[in-house]
């Protein structure tokens, strides 16, 4: 079980390797915010498989404080650090 | 090679090409987002190395505020890029720099590797005291009780930090609040998230304050999570930052301190020593009011430093 | 029981990891950000409640457990309202070249 529990941890940590170089790599500033929702996922989800293989119950406690900060560091990397978000009011966009 | 040799190689390789394609990047916003991945992709090393408090604060500072911290600042900056892109030092200067650095980590590398096995350490004797506090938590007997001193003065260099921030302001914001007034569309998903994901996350920070006597957490990880809410409320614009000349406000700020600072002369008037505790049973509870205090100076001092040097006189 | 546990938890991981590979492939592929935002929020949000899902049979207590499943929905409610988000804001940055 542990065996198992670490090779799906190393793979899922290949796989958020992956998707970051992608992110990273992207063209506009728009890909890259996709970084910290990515983290937010895959981070965490290693987490609490590294947690499960080594024994530690408190990573599930450093998962939670990661899923708050990572919606956080997203929020803060859509408004660029502006006070205004353009972007943003419900009905300002062509989807009618 | 077993499966676990291998997964750390993975993790040490993937945090490595972060931190340096952080710092080859060539935009500002680019090389702030792969410092907060690096800052939220750390936790693992820690967790992996069983230091589970060090995960929790670099999850809280090193990901989120410092990540907001240095978009705040890129933000301001961005008038001044051109000006600043045009004196690149020159290459005698960064071979230089690349050189320091090296050996400096180099030094550094060679310091860790060379530890006589076992390393000299003072943690079983940390732990094996743990019925000095009643806490279970070592971290927390170390930083409240064993080391009280430094984590007081600690709480007194963030005071000395948000007045080097302050003394920012223009003679005119003095006293006023700090950053521009943040705005969001009041049907908007901003809005939205910033009504919902707070509670949960005080929820969440008084949890990890609450569970750090036993278990891994403490009354900073608590607090930057609190903060981290506060400011999310603020930058969706459901609330203004508070005017820095307020008196409650400062009153939070110099709680922290002042209340360790209070428990350690009674310590000097009723026990042995200055910062001396009783013993077990009444030593948690004076360790606890402590904390409620820090917990709220360092989410609003943590706060503060991140909305930055008051822009508004209070009146605007 | 505990083997139809073990059987639950291999199971789950290992579908949990499958779709971590779906979203990480799409976020290679698709050509523009919102397809792949797509790929990125949907495949990796339900990678990760099948990984929670896998791990519940291993976890110690029932706060745990229920710990675990409050990680996935936050991160849930994250993932939907961040990616709108940030939609919106590719939209914008797009239209505006």
């Amino acid at each position: 079980m542990t065996e198992f529990l670490t090779a799906a941890l190393g793979f899922i940590l290949a796989m958020l390797a992956l998707g970051l170089v992608s992110i990273l790599r992207g063209p506009g500033d728009a890909d890259r915010m996709m970084a910290a929702q990515l983290i937010g996922t895959g981070g965490i989800a290693a987490l609490l498989l590294l947690g499960a293989v080594t024994g530690v119950p408190a990573a599930t406690d450093v998962a939670l404080t990661i899923a708050l900060l990572a919606t956080f560091a997203s929020i803060a990397f859509v408004k660029k650090g502006l006070p205004q978000l353009d972007a943003d009011e419900a009905g300002s966009t062509e989807d009618r | 090679m077993t499966v676990a040799t291998i997964l750390e190689m993975v993790l040490a390789a993937v945090v490595l090409a972060l931190g340096v394609w952080t710092i080859a990047a060539r935009e500002t916003f680019a090389a702030t987002v792969g410092y907060v991945a690096y800052g939220l992709l750390v936790p693992l090393i820690w967790v992996r190395l069983d230091a589970v408090d060090v995960a929790l604060t670099e999850a809280a500072i090193g990901g989120g505020l410092g990540g907001v911290l240095l978009l705040g600042a890129a933000a301001r900056l961005r008038p001044s890029e051109p000006a600043t892109a045009a004196e690149t030092p020159g290459k005698i200067v960064r071979l230089s720099a690349a050189g320091a650095s090296v050996m400096i980590a180099a030094a550094l590398a060679a310091a860790v590797l060379l530890l006589p096995d076992p390393a000299p350490t003072l943690a079983p004797a940390a732990v094996a005291n743990a019925s000095a506090t009643g806490l279970a938590n070592p971290v927390t007997n170390v930083l409240m009780a064993f080391r009280a001193m430094d984590t007081m003065l600690e709480k007194v260099v963030l005071l000395l930090a948000i007045v080097g921030v302050w003394s920012l302001a223009s003679d005119r914001a003095w006293g006023g609040r700090p950053g521009p007034r943040h705005q969001a569309g009041p049907h908007g998903v901003l809005v939205f998230l910033a009504r919902l994901l707070p509670p949960v996350g005080i929820v969440v920070g008084i949890y990890i304050l609450w569970t750090g006597a036993n278990h891994p957490g403490g009354a900073f990880q608590g607090g930057s999570i609190l903060a981290a809410m506060w400011l999310l409320v603020i930058m969706a614009g459901l609330t203004d930052t508070p005017a820095v000349g307020g008196r409650w406000l400062r009153l939070v700020l110099i709680a922290g301190p002042g209340v360790f600072l209070i428990v350690g002369l009674g310590g000097l008037c009723f026990g042995p020593a200055f910062l001396a505790y009783p013993l077990p049973p009444h030593a948690k509870p004076l360790i606890l009011i402590i904390e409620v205090a820090m917990v709220s100076t360092i989410a609003v001092t943590l706060g503060l430093l991140l909305a930055g040097a008051p822009e508004r006189s209070d009146q605007g | 029981m505990s083997f139809a546990l073990d059987i639950l938890t291999i199971v789950a991981v290992s579908a949990g990891a499958f779709f971590f590979l779906a979203g990480t492939v799409g976020l290679l592929r698709f050509p523009d950000t919102l397809t792949r935002l797509h790929a990125l929020t949907k495949a990796d949000n339900l990678g990760l409640g099948l990984v929670v899902l896998g791990l519940l049979p291993q976890a110690g207590s029932l706060r745990h457990g229920l710990k675990l499943v409050g990680i996935w929905l936050l991160a849930l409610l994250a993932g939907a309202t961040v990616s709108q988000l940030i939609a919106r804001a590719a939209r914008q940055s797009g239209s505006a070249r």
